[in-house]
């Protein structure tokens, strides 16, 4: 775990300077007038509604179950491609069967239009 | 113990004082080159050459109002720039600058966190940036931000499955995750005159790094989180000051860190072959760094080069060619690499 | 001047005096009976005798002193047969209500609506009729002659008012509690000057939508009733500002017909020669905004390089940029520069790398041609029921362009072709606009080559141009005539005139009426983007923001056209 210290350091020191960023940019910044410039912006309109008010469109967290979904699969390839040359052919056509699997799934959110975006 | 962490700070200064330098050097050379591209001066008025204009740029972000939407959702309005520079800048950590040099009779690695899981670990730090463009989106509450903070998030996971399926295949043949391994592995020729870099074998891996790292930074054509002629500033909409600065060095920060993991992965990092590195530790400090530092500004001005060149994407389009062809192009490259592995080529 | 009046089969339809055609004008007109006027107007559109499928222009005039005060003006264009028609429909103040033609020509929607916000005339079946031009708080119709020019409102914030998009009726839909109401401009980059648009998001797909314009209103028309003929002039300037020289031309064209004198050939040259540079600026500006809108920004400056060295010219010439006021009632304002000609052939040679540039670096980019192939799309048809002329039109695949079909100036001296394009996408208008900028620069080196006219430059009429400050000093009856000119201005004996030039996007038409005296009693410009724009929200309707920024780039629409 010892060898991991660094980054927790660099993480610190990353951090140290953006707050140095921000402090010096507090202590020199210029005070505002009033309050009317500290609503959201829309194009010059008082916003007639926040964005908080919203609900979004579900397409986009289709995309992000799909990522999830996709992106565990890789996961499983980290250790596989690593230990390539000693797992060797079996090796080889275990993943190939894994990925023939994650294909299959692939083409049918395909045909499904999961990934068209119209 | 205490000599370590003199080593670790040592080293964590020389990255901190390099990207610092680049930061404004790439505000310069962006300027100076979308200039050139567009056949005007840019900036040449303050310094020679305009050279001291990133400085006079910095010092009017620190004395311009900030300003806090009074409806935003504050915790995470301050949070979100953080996180666009804590990680970029973090990433360095796992990136190796050089050949082991003996400083008195210890063997120093030239890289930070010399790690058994390196580039897992800098993909998953790479990764924890989408949390800050998003945050920024959500917490201003404003509907352009929203948006711009929705199709980074969108954008971002999209790519980052293409950009992991290209690295995957790039550690196949060395079988580490350690990217110093992976450097010395690329030492040597291919059929005795072409560099042992990765770059050739796996030349599709590499287009699908580079266009997904195209998108994971948001450089156009794949600006769409920030388009400025649609979403009037996209995610950092409403923010001013040391804040959007922040967001700014965040940008070319990633830049930075896909540009080093490019030159990395497929270049040969920090070496270049015909170069002996010295015997002392400061000239093969040097040389490593010096080496590494030129690939990366290629990468830079190629970033550069790029945005001053093309349109950007429409939202589909981005998605279609993120899953329907860099998805299967990477599937297929990984199948490919792993077969030439396993063949012996590699 | 045509002869066409009424074409029989159409009169014997209507009772007897409800249509009662004018003799005498500049094209022909019938004085029509607001009872007949919907029924007339699908007829004139749909009988194969007529076809006048496109609205060209729709205003109102106020005579004060007549029993029916006010007269609604349609000018109706046939672009199949390439024939015009006015109609004029009078109403009285009691009651100024008018059928809306909406469901005839699409293009009346705004024009409807201007004429109800400027005249106070109602529109009865009109599917919005609101103000268009002024702000929702202004009380009175500016444009009525009772109404005080030197009247001004100040209308607060608290007054603003919302558009609200017009909802599909889809009462059934769930996702309804999805969609987001956002405002787009009029402070936006991508909204060029001042325009609104509030839309209805369904994720970034664009549901309902509602323009809003008016943001750069200044009454032009108004302003151009108070103020002598030659001092219009600078006011036209100020409509189409990205190619000012052509709403010169415009205007004192329409003047001299009605004045019946024609600009000496030297001045007649130069009109045509700049009006061709400016039509190359206009264009650049378009194409760069449509690029920059697209993300592409080195192309906006690639594109106003050539705007810059055109300006050099026109600076040469008159002392401005921008805003030129070079043209004159009867010429130009001052003889051309020396070295003119060397001028023009230097920006032949100058203005070429540079479209080629731009066409290279786009014209086959995958993905600007994803972004633009198909996108806001239209139909000639359906164009033309708009009201759309222009390079949009031509990208549409209908030829009609005012200098080929009713050539002026020197048009039908110099060989050139009308680009006209199928898709009636974005990329089309691109493409039309960057293959009409090459055509213009054709136009200029076979003007060139032709020679400069030698002469004088303004007309040698006292009662029309200034005399000499020589003789002004020197000759006690040339100091009468200046005197008069800049004291009374010129007189236009009454009547009225429309008349139209090809303007940068399209039919740039002034319709004039004069009452003899020294200034003009009402003058209606028709700009071509007005009802360009009016289009909007159907162009951009189940396309994403994206779609609807580029389609807006594309439309080239200029506020100060626009807004008047």
């Amino acid at each position: 775990m010892e060898s991991y210290l660094p980054i927790l350091v660099f993480v610190v020191v990353a951090i140290l300077f953006v707050a140095a960023a921000l402090i010096a940019a507090r202590l020199f910044r210029r005070i505002g007038s009033g309050s009317l410039d500290r609503q959201p912006y829309e194009c010059g309109n008082e916003p007639e509604s926040f964005a908080h008010d919203h609900q979004f469109s579900i397409r986009y967290y289709l995309i992000a179950v799909l990522f999830v979904v996709f992106d565990v699969e890789t996961i499983f390839l980290f250790p596989w491609a690593v230990m390539f040359d000693r797992l060797a052919l079996f090796g080889f056509i275990e993943m190939m069967v894994f990925l023939a699997i994650l294909v299959v799934g692939y083409i049918y959110v395909w045909n499904r239009g999961a990934l068209n975006w119209a | 113990m205490t000599q370590e962490l003199i080593t670790t700070l040592v080293k964590i200064t020389l990255w901190l004082v390099v990207l610092l330098t680049t930061v404004p050097v790439m505000v310069w050379v962006e300027r100076r080159a979308s200039a050139f591209i567009q056949d005007r001066r840019g900036p040449n008025r303050v310094g020679p050459l305009g050279l001291v204009q990133p400085l006079a740029d910095a010092l009017k972000f620190i004395f311009k109002e900030d300003i806090t939407p009074t409806a935003a959702d504050r915790p995470l309005y301050l949070l979100a720039p953080l996180l666009a520079v804590l990680p970029a800048l973090t990433t360095f950590a796992l990136i190796p600058f050089g050949p082991d040099v003996v400083i008195d009779g210890r063997t120093v690695p030239l890289i930070v966190a010399d790690v058994e899981t390196g580039v897992l670990l800098l993909l998953a730090l790479a990764s924890l940036g989408v949390y800050s463009l998003v945050m920024a989106g959500y917490s201003s509450n404003n509907k352009y931000s929203l948006f711009g903070g929705i199709r980074a998030s969108s954008q971002m996971i999209s790519y980052e499955l293409a950009l992991t399926l290209a690295v995957l295949a790039a550690l196949i043949p060395v079988g580490s995750f350690r990217l110093d391994e992976v450097v010395l592995y690329q030492q040597g020729t291919w059929l005795g005159f072409l560099p042992r870099w990765n770059v050739f074998p796996q030349f599709i891996g590499f287009m699908v790094f580079l266009i997904a790292a195209f998108a994971e930074t948001n450089r156009v054509p794949f600006d769409l989180p920030e388009a400025d002629s649609e979403l009037v500033a996209g995610y950092h909409t409403e923010y001013s000051s040391m804040k959007f600065a922040l967001f700014f060095m965040g940008e070319y920060m990633s830049m930075a860190t896909l540009s080093a993991l490019a030159a990395t992965l497929y270049f040969g990092g920090w070496h270049l072959p015909g170069v002996r590195f010295s015997d002392t530790w400061y000239w093969a400090l040097a040389q490593g760094f010096g080496i590494l530092l030129m690939k990366v500004a290629l990468f830079l001005l190629f970033f550069v080069w790029v945005r001053w060149s093309f349109p950007r994407f429409r939202f589909d389009q981005l998605m279609r060619l993120g899953w329907k062809v860099l998805l299967p192009v990477g599937i297929f490259n990984l199948v490919l690499v792993a077969a030439m592995t396993l063949a012996g080529w590699l | 001047m045509p002869t066409v009046t009424a074409t029989p089969p159409l009169l014997e339809r209507y009772p007897e005096g409800s249509i009662l055609p004018q003799e005498g004008l500049d094209q022909p007109a019938w004085v029509v009976r607001r009872e007949i006027l919907e029924d007339l107007a699908r007829d004139l559109r749909d009988h194969p005798e007529t076809r006048f499928d496109l609205l060209l222009d729709l205003c109102g005039v106020d005579f004060p002193e007549r029993s029916e005060r006010f007269e609604a003006v349609y000018h109706l264009f046939s672009v199949t047969r390439k024939e015009r028609l006015r109609l004029k429909v009078p109403v009285s103040e009691a009651e100024p209500v008018l059928p809306s033609l909406v469901d005839v020509w699409k293009g009346a929607n705004w024009f409807e609506r201007e004429a109800f916000d400027l005249f106070g005339l109602r529109f009865e079946g009109h599917p919005n009729l609101r103000r268009i031009l002024t702000h929702e708080g202004f009380q009175g119709h500016p444009l009525r002659k009772d109404y005080d020019p030197a009247r001004r409102w100040v209308l607060t914030e608290d007054k603003v008012y919302r558009p609200r998009p017009q909802q599909p009726v889809e009462e059934e839909d769930e996702d309804l509690f999805e969609r987001m109401t956002i405002n787009i401009g009029p402070s936006h980059p991508a909204m060029h000057g001042t325009l609104r648009v509030v839309a209805t998001l369904d994720g970034e797909t664009i549901d309902a939508s509602e323009v809003e314009i008016g943001y750069l209103h200044r009454c032009f028309e108004k302003m151009s009733e108070t103020h002598t003929w030659q001092q219009v002039i600078p006011y036209t300037d100020r409509l189409n500002y990205c190619s000012s020289f052509i709403n010169n031309v415009a205007y004192c064209r329409t003047v001299e017909q009605m004045l019946g004198i024609e600009a000496p050939p030297r001045a007649v040259w130069a009109r045509t020669i700049l009006s061709e540079f400016s039509r190359i600026m206009d264009h650049c500006v378009c194409n760069g905004s449509v690029l920059v809108d697209a993300g592409a920004l080195t192309n906006f400056w690639y594109l106003f390089q050539p705007r810059e060295e055109i300006y050099g010219l026109l600076e040469a010439c008159s002392g401005a940029r921008l805003t030129v006021a070079y043209g004159r009632i009867g010429g130009l304002a001052a003889d051309l520069p020396p070295d003119f000609e060397d001028r023009c052939r230097r920006l032949l040679e100058t203005i070429p790398p540079f479209l080629d540039d731009v066409d290279a670096l786009v014209a086959h980019n995958r993905i600007f041609l994803d972004r633009s192939v198909g996108v806001a799309a239209i139909s000639g048809e359906e164009a033309v029921n708009w009201g759309w002329t222009g390079p949009c039109l031509r990208a549409s695949g209908v030829g009609y362009d005012v200098r080929k079909a009713y050539p002026y100036d020197l048009y039908d001296t110099v060989e050139w072709e009308m680009p006209v394009f199928q898709g009636g996408d974005v990329y089309d208008r691109y493409r039309v606009r960057m293959a009409e900028a090459r055509q213009s620069l054709a136009i200029i080196r076979q003007l060139l080559d032709s020679g400069m006219p030698e002469g004088p430059v303004m007309v040698e009429d006292p009662h029309v141009a200034l005399p000499s400050k020589e003789a002004a000093y020197t000759q006690m009856e040339s100091m009468i005539y200046h005197f008069k000119l800049i004291m009374d201005g010129i007189q236009v004996p009454a009547g009225e005139c429309y008349s139209m030039v090809e303007g940068a996007n399209g039919e740039l038409g002034f319709y004039i009426v004069s009452d003899g005296s020294g200034k003009p009693y009402r003058v209606k410009v028709r700009p071509p983007c007005f009802p360009i724009f009016s289009t909007f929200s159907r162009l951009i309707r189940g396309g994403t923001v994206s779609d609807a920024i580029v389609t807006l780039g594309g439309l080239n629409v200029i506020a100060g056209e626009l807004d008047r």
